[in-house]
């Protein structure tokens, strides 16, 4: 972000550098447009109970975080792709855009209907986005509440490249590192994908230790905890000794906090390491290692020099990956969406290869 | 910097000069469960004999050690760890010549489910530190103890001993049933205000949910190192919700929480608060001013980062220089220790800043 640094670049940082976008929004506009996918019996469900979806609100409609200010629209695929197109993909000029849905069947607690609702959305993706456009990749949707049923969707399509990584929300009923997951993570090693962990979700227990917020804001703000408990989980619980090549990517989680969280959970580890004797190394090897922060919201200090003190925290060139988190609002021009004084080798990387490498794309 | 659990050793004074020292986090034990029966009037000791204490269960991880006291910390009388004053004054006042030392007794008052009877452990424990800390060793403060769950309950015990001298600080854990910027709380900062003392946010508490927004993990480490988190909520909530335009001169001390996250989530609440500003009318500033304004931080357990320069970043980036009050989470495991435990490296100044001067203006210590 540098809308408050008053410097600019000559030229847009997308001049003659590939970018790849980590996470656009793609949107089921209604239950209507999963009917044509969905089996008689579920239809006859959805219409005799009223249901209308799952029970989240992880973007309120009119929240300007939700979409862009000024923007007013019906929600149609078409309208969807033409905006995706007109504001980012063409003038980025974006080799491969990465569709995030985050339709929350994770919150339906009949699992059957949520690996049927999963099952319908992802051949809504195929059919109505990436048959549409080539630069497109998606995000296998899949009621991650239930592994089992959630590994037999990943099976399904994971023999289609076009389908990069499969997605669970980052607000979970039992914290990502616990085993009852492995299923999931099996799946995931099995077709070489990422396991995208994304902002929200609604397991129907508070968004915090300490109970419910009052606004939208708090609980935006406070998501960046729960990447924050996950990402701990993820490395004591032993998933990735478990699953040496699994990768994680943490989408639109902010990324101002990831090397305070490293010295932190380095601390802890180094005090408490005999409880967790699976734990071989420093948690924040196994972060550099297994995870990537996609880029907005970045959550940038003030002043773009502290910025990139922090992306030095890091500690390492292959953690971030461009995104602008389309349609969601983080930046008012596009040429704000990308970090100043970056190297150029680093800014490539971000802008593309890290993403390219992650991926396999 | 902990120092290494086997090999403790004794303070020595050092090359480094002699630094005065206010420790703000030290935990006063009570011996046994009949230490209270006499500050407790017969209807609540015959409850506390018969139930004992009962607040959100199930959230329970064994400690690494036992009471998660250093193994050195118990002291030769047989009494637990933390318990024996005469032990606490050799092994940490004396030893490290410690100025003052606040007191934050951890009994679990204030998590009760039965709010009368946290009411009545709180007016208990109170007395008894007074009776048994306070009125004995001069160079101790402590907290009062409020069952913060009530705010008329608590409000009431602050008032009833809110004068005592020895106490400097209102005393609430970080993972409450809610966030503490929500109503039920104010009448706690309202009465705290009334006596002029500031509010104490210390590590620990049973909530009344999961221990983290993704729920319960496996392990001890998650619940000890996912701590942070609860106090970043806090922070978001109390800022968030206006308790500082309701309490302008409210001041907060967040005990044992660490600090390296509060920069960036400063950043973060400011680009929230420029995006969503009318969600949150009342604030006339953004989050981060009332941040700095109006909270300060122990330093145990401190975030370690690799490379020195990255913790001279981090306090550039959190400017907050006044701000940090050196704790030695006496008897704990992860004790710091006055001699080893601020980085090197930082100017004198800074240093006198931590180790007394701003708890000294906290706490309004002479």
């Amino acid at each position: 972000m540098v809308s408050v640094s008053g410097e600019e670049e000559q030229q847009p940082f997308w001049s003659g550098r590939p970018v790849i976008d980590c996470d656009l929004h793609n949107e089921v506009p209604s239950l209507e447009a999963l009917k044509p996918y969905l089996a008689d019996h579920w239809c006859a469900y959805v219409e005799e109970s009223a249901f209308r979806g799952p029970d989240a609100d992880d973007y309120p409609k009119g929240a300007p975080t939700s979409i862009r200010p000024g923007l007013e629209w019906e929600g149609e695929v078409e309208e969807q792709l033409a905006l995706m197109r007109k504001q980012v993909l063409d003038p980025l000029q974006v080799e491969f855009g990465l569709l995030d849905c985050s339709y929350r069947v994770q919150g339906v607690h009949d699992p059957e209907l949520a690996a049927a609702l999963s099952s319908a959305i992802n051949r809504w993706q195929a059919e109505h986005w990436l048959d549409r456009d080539l630069r497109l990749r998606a995000s296998i949707v899949a009621p991650t509440q239930n592994a089992v049923l959630a590994a037999r969707e990943i099976d399904r399509w994971g023999a289609d490249p076009r389908f990069v990584q499969a997605v669970m929300p980052v607000r979970s009923l039992i914290p990502y590192g616990n085993r009852i997951y492995d299923p999931i993570y099996e799946a995931a090693v099995r077709h070489d994908l990422v396991l995208g962990i994304q902002f929200g979700g609604a397991p129907g227990h508070p968004p915090t230790p300490s109970g419910w917020l009052s606004t939208y804001l708090e609980e935006y703000a406070a998501m960046a905890q729960v990447f924050q408990s996950q990402v701990t989980s993820l490395i004591v619980e032993g998933v990735f000794d478990r699953f040496p090549d699994l990768r994680v990517a943490l989408i639109e989680a902010g990324c101002s906090w990831m090397p305070s969280l490293m010295w932190r959970l380095d601390k802890e580890w180094r005090g408490l390491r005999r409880d967790i004797p699976w734990v071989k190394r420093p948690p924040s090897d196994y972060i550099r290692q297994h995870i990537r922060l996609t880029l907005q919201p970045v959550d940038a200090p003030p002043s773009p020099g502290q910025l990139l003190e922090v992306i030095g925290q890091l500690d390492s060139d292959e953690m971030l990956m461009f995104a602008t988190d389309h349609p969601h609002w983080h930046f008012d021009r596009l040429e704000e969406a990308f970090p100043t004084g970056l190297s150029e080798s680093l800014a490539r990387r971000v802008l593309a290869e890290n993403a390219r490498a992650f991926y396999r794309l | 910097m902990a120092t290494a659990i086997t090999s403790r050793q004794v303070p020595t004074g050092g090359k480094r000069s002699r630094l005065e020292v206010i420790d703000c986090d030290i935990h006063n034990i009570i011996p046994s469960n009949e230490t209270l029966y006499k500050y407790l009037p017969e209807r609540w000791r015959r409850h506390h004999q018969r139930f004992g204490l009962r607040g959100h269960l199930g959230g329970y991880y064994p400690r690494a050690l036992m009471n998660a006291a250093r193994h050195d910390a118990w002291p030769p009388s047989g009494l637990p760890a933390g318990s024996d004053l005469d032990f606490m004054r050799k092994q940490l006042l004396d030893a490290y010549d410690i100025r003052y030392g606040i007191l934050n007794c951890l009994y679990g008052a204030g998590g009760q489910l039965n709010l009368e009877y946290g009411a009545a452990l709180a007016r208990a424990i109170n007395d008894w530190q007074i009776a048994d800390w306070l009125e004995p060793e001069p160079r101790l403060r402590a907290s009062i103890i409020v069952p913060y769950e009530d705010g008329d309950l608590a409000a009431a015990e602050i008032d009833r001993v809110g004068d005592h001298p020895g106490f400097v600080q209102v005393l609430l854990l970080v993972r409450t049933n809610e966030p503490l910027g929500r109503p039920r709380y104010r009448k706690i900062y309202q009465a705290a205000l009334r006596h002029q003392l500031p509010v104490g946010i210390h590590f620990g508490g049973a909530g009344a949910g999961p221990i983290t927004g993704a729920g319960w993990p496996s392990h001890y480490i998650e619940d000890h190192g996912g701590m942070p988190q609860a106090f970043q909520a806090q922070v978001i909530s109390l800022v968030c919700e206006g308790v500082f335009e309701q309490f302008p001169s409210l001041q907060v001390a967040l005990v044992e929480g660490g600090f390296a996250w509060m920069a960036p989530l400063m950043w973060r609440l400011d680009h929230c608060w420029r995006k969503l500003p009318e969600e949150i009318p009342t604030l006339r500033h953004p989050p981060s001013t009332y941040v700095r304004r109006h909270f300060w931080f122990t330093t145990q357990p401190m975030e370690e980062p690799p490379q020195p320069r990255y913790f001279r970043q981090l306090l550039e980036h959190m400017d907050a220089d006044d701000r940090m009050m050196f704790a030695t989470d006496y008897p704990h495991w992860d004790f710091d220790s006055p001699e080893n435990a601020v980085p090197a490296g930082l100017s004198l100044e800074l240093r006198k800043k931590i180790m007394s001067e701003n708890a000294r203006s906290l706490y309004g210590l002479d």
